[in-house]
Formats: C-alpha cells, sequence, structure tokens
C-alpha cells in the first residue's frame, strides 16, 4: 500500500506539488492522472524516494520514504519514465544487475530472472544486447528489471508512452497480472483509455494538487459527465494541455 | 559494502565491451605513449649526435688583412668562405641563414695587432636561432685560443715566463653517469606514463556520470536499496582499475620500445628491466584513486556526455601540471614535495630509472599522501552523488 500526506516539492521557487494526499491500496491498479506539467511524475519520483518532498509524508507499506528511504525502495518496485536501459548489456545481465544491488543471493537472482524473462515472454531477446531493442522489448525489461525483487508495491512513469497497440494490450494484461496477484499498483498517464481501460482507482491531478480521486463510474458521477473525458476537462477546469 | 562490488563489477565488465573505453584504456595511451616517446628521443639522440660531429662554417669577410688568423682556423678543421658584403648585407645573410656566422676582420686589424694594442675582430650571429649558440661559443673559443698563443709569445719576447698569465686551470669533472644523464632525457617519462593513466579511465568516468545521467539509467539505479555513495565508489573504483590496467600497459610497453632506441650511442643507457618496470607500476598505482576521484567528481556537475568530454579533457592535465613545474624550477626530491600527488610519483619514477636510492619514508609520504588524496575527493564525490540536482 502507498499513502502519501500533503506533499509540497518547489524547484526554483515554483511549486511543482502542492499539498497531494493519496492512497494506492493493495490488489488495485490505481491510475494518477493529470495533463503534462500537473506535477504526476515529481509526485510519484518523491514516492520512490528519488525526489526529497520539502513538506509531507510518504509511506511504502508503512517505511517512511523520507527516513527510512532504503527500506522504502526494497518494498518498491519502479518503471521510471525512461526504461534507462544499459546498453552493452544483455536484457537477463540488466536485469540481474538490479537483482544483485537488491542484495539478493545468487541462485534466487537466476530462478527470478528466467521466470521474469519467461513471464514477460522476453526469451527470443533476453540474452542480446539491449543496444537496439524496440520500445517493447525495453519496457519489458525495465519492468522485469523493476520486479526482480517481487516488491508488493510497484510505481510506473507514464509506461504506455511510445509503445505501439500491441504493446500496450500487452502491458495492460501484465498489470492486471500483477494486481490480481494482490499487488499495489500505481501508474502516472495523460491517456483516457488507460484510466478507463485499467484503473480501479483514479486520482485526477491539476496544478500541483489533487482534484478528485475515485472510481471512473465515481468521477463520472460527480461530475455529472457521462464520458470520463469529459468528467477530466470538468475536473482539471480546462481543456488545456490534454494528450 | 557488497554493493561497492557489485557497481564495479558491473562497471568494469559493460566498458570491457565498450569500444572507446577500451580504446583509450588499451590502445591510446600503451600505444602512442611509448611511440612518441621512443621517436622524440630518437630524434634527439641523432640530432645531438649531429651536432658534435658537424665541421664548423663560418664566412670571413676581409680575410686577407687576418692570413694567419685563417689559417689557424683551417688547421682546425672550420670551413672557411670569404665573402665580401657590407655591414647591411652581412646583417641580412646572418638573418636569412645564408652564413649563420660571419667573422668580419676591419681594417685596422693588423696595424693594431703589429702595434700590440687590442684588434677587434666583428662575429655576426642570430641569436634567436637555437643552433647558432653552439658555433658562437666555438668560434670564440678558437679565436680566443689563438689570440692567447700570440699573447704567450708576446710575454716571453718580454722575457717573462708565460705561465704567470696564466693564474688558473679550470678542469671539467663530468660525474654523471649514463644512467643519469638518460634522465634529464626520460624526465617525459613519467609524463607520459601518468597521462595515459588518467586516460585509461576517463571513458568510464564520464560514461558511469555524466553518461549514465544521459541514458536516463541513473533514476532506477537510485531507485535500489544502495545509498548513493555506495554506488559512486562503485564507480571511481571501476575508473580507478581501468587506470591501473593502462598505467600497466603503458609501462611494460615504454620498456620494450626503448630497447629500440639507441640510447648508447648517446652514451646512455634507461635502467627499464622487469624490477624497474613493476616499481614504477607500483610507485604510480596509489595516484589512480585520486585521478579517478578527480575526473568522477568534475563530471558529476555535467549534464551530458559531450559537456564532460570538453571539461575531463581539461582536468585530465591537472595532475601533469606538477611535472612542468618541477622541469621550470629544478626541484628536488624532499619529503614535502614527496607529499604533492603525482610530484611524488614523477620522483620516485626519475629515482627508479636513475638507479638512486629511495628511502622507505619517502615512499610513504608519496603513498599516503596521494591515498588520502583519493579518498578525500570520493568521499566528496559520494556528497555531491547525494544532490537532488543530480538528476538534472
Amino acid at each position: 500500500m502507498i499513502r502519501a500526506e500533503q506533499l509540497t516539492k518547489s524547484f526554483d521557487g515554483i511549486e511543482a506539488v502542492r499539498g497531494v494526499s493519496l492512497q494506492a491500496e493493495d490488489g488495485a491498479i490505481t491510475g494518477l492522472l493529470g495533463p503534462n506539467g500537473a506535477g504526476k511524475s515529481t509526485t510519484l519520483r518523491m514516492l520512490c524516494t528519488v525526489l526529497t518532498p520539502d513538506a509531507g509524508d510518504a509511506w511504502i507499506d508503512g517505511a517512511h520514504a523520507v527516513r527510512e528511504p532504503l527500506e522504502a525502495r526494497r518494498r518498491l518496485g519502479v518503471l521510471t519514465h525512461d526504461s534507462g536501459l544499459y546498453p552493452h548489456l544483455s536484457a537477463r545481465e540488466n536485469i540481474l544487475y538490479f537483482a544483485e544491488l537488491h542484495g539478493m543471493p545468487r541462485a534466487a537472482r537466476t530462478r527470478r530472472a528466467d521466470e521474469l524473462i519467461e513471464w514477460l515472454e522476453m526469451g527470443a531477446f533476453a540474452a542480446r544486447r539491449a543496444k537496439g531493442y524496440s520500445q517493447g522489448q525495453r519496457i519489458k525489461t525495465a519492468l522485469a528489471r523493476a520486479l526482480v525483487h517481487s516488491p508488493r508495491n510497484v510505481l510506473l512513469d507514464e509506461p504506455t508512452n511510445g509503445l505501439d497497440v500491441m504493446a500496450v494490450r500487452n502491458l495492460r494484461v501484465l498489470l492486471r497480472r500483477l494486481r490480481d496477484a494482490g499487488h499495489c499498483v500505481l501508474f502516472s498517464t495523460h491517456v483516457m483509455q488507460e484510466v478507463s481501460a485499467l484503473c480501479d482507482t483514479v486520482i485526477v491531478l491539476a496544478h500541483g494538487q489533487v482534484a478528485a480521486q475515485g472510481s471512473p463510474d465515481e468521477l463520472r458521477e460527480l461530475t455529472g459527465c457521462d464520458s470520463l473525458e469529459d468528467a477530466f476537462v470538468a475536473l482539471i477546469g480546462t481543456a488545456e494541455g490534454l494528450g | 559494502m557488497r554493493a561497492i562490488a557489485t557497481v564495479w563489477r558491473k562497471e568494469v565488465r559493460e566498458n570491457l565491451r565498450d569500444r572507446r573505453t577500451l580504446l583509450s584504456a588499451l590502445i591510446f595511451g600503451p600505444l602512442f605513449g611509448p611511440l612518441i616517446l621512443a621517436a622524440s628521443l630518437q630524434f634527439l639522440v641523432h640530432r645531438t649526435a649531429d651536432e658534435a660531429d658537424r665541421r664548423l662554417e663560418i664566412a670571413v669577410r676581409h680575410a686577407e688583412r687576418a692570413p694567419n688568423l685563417i689559417a689557424f682556423l683551417e688547421a682546425r678543421n672550420v670551413i672557411v668562405t670569404r665573402v665580401t658584403l657590407d655591414d647591411e648585407a652581412t646583417r641580412r645573410a646572418v638573418q636569412a641563414r645564408t652564413w649563420p656566422l660571419v667573422l668580419a676582420i676591419p681594417e685596422e686589424f693588423g696595424t693594431r695587432l703589429a702595434a700590440a694594442r687590442p684588434a677587434a675582430l666583428q662575429l655576426y650571429s642570430d641569436a634567436s636561432g637555437s643552433r647558432s649558440d653552439h658555433g658562437v661559443a666555438r668560434t670564440k673559443l678558437l679565436v680566443a685560443q689563438y689570440g692567447a698563443s700570440i699573447g704567450r709569445l708576446r710575454v716571453l719576447a718580454r722575457g717573462v715566463d708565460p705561465l704567470l698569465t696564466t693564474p688558473f686551470v679550470v678542469q671539467d669533472i663530468d660525474v654523471s653517469t649514463p644512467q643519469s644523464r638518460s634522465v634529464t632525457v626520460l624526465g617525459m617519462l613519467s609524463y607520459l606514463v601518468l597521462l595515459a593513466m588518467i586516460l585509461g579511465g576517463l571513458y568510464l568516468a564520464i560514461d558511469a556520470t555524466a553518461g549514465e545521467r544521459e541514458r536516463h539509467s541513473l533514476e532506477p539505479l537510485l531507485t535500489t536499496p544502495v545509498p548513493r555513495e555506495h554506488l559512486i565508489y562503485g564507480k571511481i573504483l571501476a575508473a580507478a582499475t581501468f587506470m591501473l590496467l593502462s598505467l600497466a600497459l603503458t609501462v611494460i610497453a615504454c620498456a620494450v620500445a626503448l630497447r629500440y632506441v639507441a640510447l648508447e650511442n648517446f652514451g646512455m643507457t634507461a635502467r627499464l628491466d622487469a624490477g624497474v618496470v613493476v616499481r614504477i607500476i607500483l610507485a604510480t598505482a596509489p595516484l589512480s584513486l585520486a585521478a579517478a576521484g578527480l575526473l568522477t567528481v568534475v563530471a558529476s556537475f555535467t549534464h551530458s556526455y559531450r559537456e564532460a568530454q570538453t571539461w575531463l579533457g581539461v582536468v585530465m592535465l591537472v595532475p601533469t601540471l606538477p611535472l612542468v613545474f618541477v622541469g621550470l624550477a629544478d626541484w628536488q626530491p624532499s619529503l614535502g614535495l614527496m607529499a604533492v600527488p603525482s610530484l611524488g610519483q614523477h620522483f620516485l619514477i626519475t629515482a627508479l630509472l636513475r638507479g638512486d636510492a629511495i628511502t622507505p619514508a619517502q615512499v610513504l609520504v608519496s603513498v599516503t599522501a596521494s591515498l588520502a588524496l583519493g579518498v578525500a575527493l570520493a568521499w566528496l564525490a559520494g556528497r555531491l552523488y547525494r544532490r537532488e540536482s543530480l538528476l538534472g
């Protein structure tokens, strides 16, 4: 479970996130929806301890993100905005490197890497160097790397960016499987279809603040709109910056 | 601690697969360093040998006014060419190197000589030309020898013992050994070795910091349960490892290359047998940590591979600066100077090449100071990696 209370963060005097509180439950997919510049990435980066909030608290399964960052990171699998693979290492080596950094014993590392390569159907390219991977292959590798230590909570920053239709469908299947296995899945997006197709809970961010929080149906009810897109526009108060 | 080893292993493995890093660590330094050294030594040896063998050539104006002097010079293997030029034309000829040395004999030379008054001679040369100094000195020496013989005859004719006019005799005693003579020339070896060592770790230092940021692999790395400073320690150690590799290969390659330079012709021998090679590597190795730390700290401030390359291209010269000063200031090794990283290594390498004695205290001071600087820089890099602006 991921919980945040009044997270605040400024960069050079500009407030990117202004008092964001949210909760993402286990066994559910939570979507962080908002236009570009709404503070989605900054919020996720604070949750995964890469950025330190100016104020506010965050807990990953009870581990405080600022006071016990190493504990929090052990409970988190993170898919960052860019997959960021090492081009001279193969997918398997990329995965094993992170397994080692997580302090997993050798036998467990290999077993888990094999498991993930099979689960994500990466067998065809896992032994090849990452230089020249397709975007879908890159995302799969990065996802496997994020899941290597079997974290209970999974954070994904705009995971469908740059993926073709088939790859997006595959990713949706994967995220649902993670949810069904009891994981807490929190991802950010500015694509409406992702939210309606996947999310149990939607958190709408606008101008660094939470504009609304609830299931897709609740949001439609709240705004009196028929489509989620109209509801979204009504919530953020402008159609500007919609992707 | 285990994470440091993990990062180190991954960086070494990844960079062994990177052509650019491999080229700079295993080819550029170890191949071009010794080649430059051997080529410049060969050039120097040949030129010095030429200089000593070459016959002195002098153009003489109005040679007919001093036939005995000319005969004296020619008897001493000097090529005398008789020319007719005025003062203006002479200056132009010397500047244009048509006649690098022109000796002018004035009209009153004969009469003054006959009257036992000092007779003037004019020697034209261009001091801005590097090769003319030698000729000027040799000409002056020959003319002085001729003058001294005339002087002795004069005092003898007046019934005085010519030895009375020679109160001193200075004898040159050159105590340099072939080895110590070669050191002035081999001084550039320590410079090349240090430069090649730093170059060996240059690309790894860039790749592990600015490169990692540019590829966006830094952020996922920061989400692993490893303290940030441990990540950077692993990277610094990996850069230091590549520097050590480049260092060892360069010293060995230099030792091999020097076998093919005809140093013996120059009365020099380079003491670069296996034992000295190993000791030079060991003496220089402690500097690798400081060099890797320095490059990493600077690269941590840059935002892209290109920016890092630009900065580090300059910064990598910093450790070689003390070596430039030591050449200019003629510093002698002391315990204080041994504590200056890179200068200490220079003194140790030079002493090993000369076959001079090295005290344990000198080695201890140099090693400790270099390692201490390395630890301090690694600590600083660790601090820098905790900054948030690291992500750019």
